[in-house]
């Protein structure tokens, strides 16, 4: 909302340096986004008058002029067309200066001494909307009362601040000069200046002579005023005028056209006027719009209506789309005679979605979608009345036709002080409190409060409290750290712990963090090749998605990680270390299932052991000690001979592998990428934190080689489960430390080569003991695996 | 006598010029060995009278402890020099970047919730979590949003049915907990959030919220002002100061918006402020009397505050990021930065 400083000075007396305004008024709610002075780059340039014009010795088309700028008389020179003796004038001064940084300093035109340059409106950075009587090409030609030497910044309002505020959507009231100036009021501790309506009335009859209104959609309207202005003579509004609107940022059309945007502006009601000439069968009629209704709004659009729409008709037609924008067969001309003022109040609701739906939001649209208070509508509409008579731009006829169902009423609350101190943790006195809610426009009677109906965000103590707060300073409150009288711990859960520590496991193990969208597009389903019928198919579908890519629920963190495995290695990044934990999303009966799942993807100098070994990371960080990794071969995401599920309680937690060659190529990425996805639910229930110190070893262990050759197919894992139930008691740990397969063994065979650590608690292990066991494991994987010793 | 005077005048000269071990052990066997010289003259003292015995004896012993301290010193000598020219040999340049491990990176969103929580955990507050995919009822019903209030648009909101949505907030977590505990409530809410603005760089569909909850008996604005002016000095440095505005959220009153000082130029104006000298931060506030209503807890006893902020504005101040997007790429340049 921009103010210019000089209308609320209509309502309050402002005279604070600018800077501690705005101040004032942001500490207060009413945030000052920013000021500016329309001229801030004019100086120096005065009204003159021409004494004398004669030839240029030395020139066909240039002038001297001698000007009189009130303390002296100037010699100026000028090509300018139009310049008559009599004349007064903008003079830009020496070493004045005009807008895009533009200096006028004294010097000699073709010989003659120039002190100075005329300006044309172009030049103070004005325009034929702001003074239409202005000449195109030529120095603008001032009123013929200017006094001389006035600075042309007062005459032409450039040297209004206009201070922009942010208006928060509880403060409807405050999109209007009004507001603003009740605000500043309060802020600077001044009285609110109201001034009453007073009407002359010269118009013929009564309106109701005029005009009859009915309102079919009584939902959709709660209110409608209107206002005849007869005899009406179509002109430029005065130059005060405009310069208001032009500095609130509305651009100046005619003198009634400008009086409903004057009191937009300064009242916060929307107006429209008609030429009640095209209004047929003197009537108004507020109703819904038939399904399919045509009207051509003033932007000389046509737009197509249903049932939804609220618009103004006469007996015949729809005349202007309620409170959004009049339309073409009613406007104002320049041969407009009678006019009708409406003044109106709208469901804030229904505009705003009409608005929406027409693609077309108008200042008046812009105010209804806020709510706004209906008593301010007759108000609005006498006020546009007396500004008619202020104009001498019509007669006014007696009377307002005002149509309503209830008004709002105003709302009594009970001004509870002890309640508003405590709330605040202040000791603020009831009579400051009474002080400040006065200044805002309220009444109080008693212990009550009176709300004006264009409060309606107050309806209770906590609004009076914040209303006292803001103006008692809300940095002037004492801080107090003691919350309450309670005392609470402050941990995380165990299964924030467990997160925690699977978060700073996957740190330690060199991943990167990533952050991905949860929702993707369906069509990364087809990419990774999954059944038709397959689970991850199953997803939310988001009804209003910002295009196809973001259109569901992720119901697998895959595409996620290639895509972000794409992205690097597509960005020449040579090696890809990442993490995520993060969500999946599956449909449920209430609201969804929202599952959490570790996501680790590597690609480029790793391979399947690298992510197994992170896999084994988390698990062994979190205590858990018997996870199982079963080959799967049928996983159509994954390479068949490079995947495994990851079991805890024979439960399938996760799974990982190198991604199928096709899928990564789909993704664009790179062909070694290698995913891990594992369920963080079943890790809660199983991780622990606890930890028991085990003895370091008191006697030296034996260490054993053995290298065999099996069928590739045979699982390590297997070997090893059947070693270890062979040999029990002084096996202590079995390693895998080499796998061989190529020209020196037989084809269809892997080598596997194990160290075996044995190791007696109580003894120094003998050499023929260990031995017998090795001997023991040997024959056992001989028998149950075939295996030969390398 | 004058025999072992001569033999420890040369056997000093030799050892002194040795320069290596084989040497020392060369001379040693020379002098002290079965038939090295000193031996050879305490054999001659079997022809000694034996009045004259003792004293030679001594002569004999003295001689030998004189050989031993000369072959110790020129041992130390010598090992100390090869101990020397090693170290010299293996010496390196430093200034050769050390071999590092691969650590990983916690993303810079993270990094500021962990702040924030540990923060709070400090002060007694427990960590609250709820569902993404949330309901109208939670998201906006609960939380005292107008009928009419433009959140609720589609234009806004992520809509699954007329019933189910994308939370476009972390206050529906508040609701929640307030409905399901009695106070006292000291809770933080981090956690991911979705608003249908296309992506640019200041704007993205899904982000990320922290958002703290009080509920008790007595709690004040006063509350309020403490805890904040705490957290902006424990979140930015101990000379931040706290600027509370008067703002608009629907489910606080009083409600306030808060700055804090700029932490790179201390509230002198600088780029990373817009050289306003303060940086809009956090959204605060009581919470509304009718959100305590609404979630059980009955308001004419017990008050409370709220506050929340943006994570990716904070990261994006903390760490002088100029792009929301870096947050969602996920380039590996950008993520082994913090």
């Amino acid at each position: 909302m921009k103010a210019p400083i000089s209308w609320l000075r209509d309502f309050v007396d402002i005279d604070e340096d600018i800077k501690r305004f705005c101040n004032l008024m942001t500490v207060t709610g009413t945030k000052v986004e920013g000021y500016n002075q329309a001229g801030a780059e004019i100086s120096g340039v005065v009204t003159g008058k021409i004494l004398t014009l004669r030839a240029h010795p030395n020139s066909d088309h240039l002038l001297i002029a001698d000007v009189d700028v009130g303390d002296k008389v100037l010699q100026i020179v000028t090509g300018a067309p139009n310049v008559k003796i009599g004349q007064i004038i903008p003079i830009a001064t020496d070493n004045s200066t005009l807008p895009k940084g533009v200096t006028i300093k004294k010097g000699k035109l073709r010989g003659e001494l120039s002190e100075g340059m005329m300006c044309s409106i172009q030049e103070l950075n004005l325009t034929k909307h702001d003074y239409p009587d202005a000449c195109d090409d030529g120095i603008w030609v001032l009123k013929e009362d200017t006094p001389l030497g006035m600075d042309i910044k007062k005459y032409a309002g450039l040297d209004d601040c206009v201070v922009e505020f942010e208006i928060t959507p509880n403060r409807q009231d405050c999109f209007s000069i009004k507001g603003i100036a009740r605000e500043a009021s309060a802020a600077l501790d001044k009285p609110f200046k109201d001034k009453p309506i007073m009407l002359q009335e010269k118009g013929k009859g009564k309106a109701d002579d005029y005009i009859k209104v009915g309102i079919t959609a009584t939902d959709l309207c709660s209110r409608y005023c209107a206002g005849i202005i007869t005899d009406v003579i179509i002109e430029p509004s005065p130059d005060w005028m405009r310069s208001r609107l032009r500095n609130a940022g509305v651009r100046p059309v005619n003198n009634i056209v400008d009086i409903t945007n004057y009191v937009l502006l300064e009242c916060g009601q929307p107006m429209h006027a008609f030429d009640l000439e095209f209004i047929e069968g003197n009537t108004i009629n507020v109703r819904r719009a038939a399904d399919n209704e045509k009207i051509i709004t003033l932007d000389e659009k046509e737009r197509i209506l249903d049932r939804s729409v609220v618009v103004i008709s006469d007996a015949k037609k729809a005349v202007a789309l309620g409170g959004i924008m009049g339309a073409m067969n009613s406007e104002i001309t320049d041969n407009t005679k009678t006019v009708l003022f409406e003044s109106a109040m709208f469901d804030s609701a229904n505009i705003r979605i009409s608005a929406k739906k027409l693609g077309m939001r108008s200042e008046s649209s812009a105010l209804f979608e806020k709510g706004l208070d209906a008593n301010n509508a007759l108000h609005a509409i006498n006020r546009a009345c007396e500004l008619v008579e202020l104009l001498n731009a019509g007669k006014v006829v007696k009377g307002v036709v005002d149509v309503h169902k209830h008004l709002p009423v105003p709302v009594r609350i009970k001004l509870d002080a002890k309640r508003i101190n405590q709330l605040l943790g202040t000791d603020i006195p009831v009579a400051d409190m009474k002080s400040v809610l006065v200044k805002l426009g309220m009444r109080i009677d008693k212990d009550d409060i009176i709300v004006p109906t264009f409060r309606p965000d107050i309806t209770g103590c906590a609004d009076i409290a914040e209303e006292v707060a803001r103006f008692y300073g809300y940095n002037n409150i004492v801080p107090s750290l003691a919350l309450g009288k309670s005392v609470t711990q402050g941990y995380r859960t165990h299964n924030q712990n467990v997160r925690k520590v699977i978060h700073d496991t996957l740190i330690a193990c060199g991943l990167n963090e990533t952050m991905t969208y949860s929702f993707i597009s369906p069509k990364n389903l087809d990419k990774l090749g999954i059944s038709e019928d397959s689970p991850m198919r199953d997803y939310l579908t988001i009804k209003n998605p910002l295009g196809e890519d973001f259109s569901v629920m992720r119901t697998t963190m895959i595409p996620s990680m290639l895509k972000v495995l794409a992205y690097n290695t597509n960005r020449s990044v040579k090696q890809g270390r990442f993490f995520e934990v993060s969500k999946t999303y599956h449909p449920a009966e209430i609201l969804a299932d929202e599952r959490e799942v570790i996501t680790v993807g590597l690609y480029g100098d790793c391979d399947f052991y690298d992510l197994k070994g992170i896999a084994e990371n988390i698990s062994e960080s979190l205590g858990i000690k018997d996870v199982e990794y079963v080959a799967d071969r049928e996983n159509p995401v994954f390479h068949t001979g490079r995947c495994a599920n990851i079991l805890l309680d024979n439960l399938v937690i996760g799974t990982l592998g190198q991604i199928d060659y096709s899928v990564s190529e789909e993704f664009d990425a790179p062909e070694d990428s290698y995913i891990l996805t594992m369920d963080v639910s079943p890790l809660y229930e199983r991780a622990t934190f606890t930890n028991t110190y085990m003895p370091i070893p008191r006697y030296p262990s034996s260490l054993r080689d053995l290298s065999i050759v099996v069928d590739r197919d045979v699982q390590s894992a297997d070997i090893v489960k059947t070693v270890k139930k062979a040999v029990k008691g002084i096996l202590e740990n079995v390693t895998l430390f080499d796998i061989y397969t190529g020209g020196q063994i037989e084809e269809g065979s892997k080598s596997l080569s194990y160290s075996f650590t044995f190791r007696a608690k109580d003894r120094t292990l003998e050499d023929q003991e260990v031995n017998k066991a090795m001997d023991k494991i040997m024959n056992t994987l001989s028998r149950e695996f075939d295996a030969k010793v390398r | 006598m004058l025999q072992l005077d001569v033999m420890l005048k040369n056997a000093e000269r030799e050892i002194l010029s040795a320069t290596d071990m084989k040497k020392i052990e060369e001379l040693k066997v020379q002098y002290l060995g079965k038939k090295g010289e000193l031996t050879q003259v305490l054999r001659g003292m079997s022809a000694l009278a034996p009045e004259d015995r003792p004293a030679a004896g001594k002569a004999a012993n003295d001689a030998r402890e004189k050989l031993n301290q000369l072959f110790s010193d020129a041992e130390k000598i010598i090992s100390d020099k090869a101990v020397k020219e090693r170290l010299y040999e293996e010496r390196l340049d430093v200034t050769v970047p050390g071999r590092k491990q691969d650590i990983g990176h916690t993303h810079p969103l993270t990094q500021v919730i962990r702040k924030i929580e540990n923060i709070f955990i400090g002060l007694g507050y427990q960590i609250a979590e709820g569902p993404e995919v949330e309901s109208v009822h939670y998201n906006f019903d609960q939380l005292n949003a107008p009928d009419n209030h433009p959140s609720r648009d589609e234009q806004d909101t992520f809509y699954f049915d007329a019933e189910k949505l994308l939370r476009t907030q972390t206050s529906p977590v508040q609701a929640r907990v307030m409905e399901n505990n009695a106070p006292p409530i000291r809770i933080i809410c981090p956690g991911r959030v979705y608003r249908a603005d296309e992506v640019d760089a200041t704007h993205s569909p899904i982000f990320h919220q922290i958002e703290a909850l009080v509920v008790d008996k007595d709690i004040t604005m006063g509350n309020l002002v403490a805890t904040l002016k705490l957290f902006a000095k424990e979140m930015f440095g101990e000379e931040t100061e706290v600027r509370l505005r008067p703002h608009y959220f629907p489910f606080t009153e009083p409600s306030a918006e808060v700055d804090v000082s700029c932490w790179v130029c201390k509230g002198k104006g600088c780029p990373v402020c817009k050289y306003e000298g303060f940086i809009e931060i956090l959204g605060a506030g009581m919470v509304h009397p009718n959100v305590l209503r609404n979630c059980g807890i009955d308001p004419d006893i017990y008050s409370g505050f709220a506050f929340g902020l943006g994570v990716e504005r904070t990261a994006m101040a903390v760490f002088g990021i100029n792009d929301l997007r870096l947050f969602y790429e996920n380039d590996a340049r950008f993520l082994s930065q913090f």
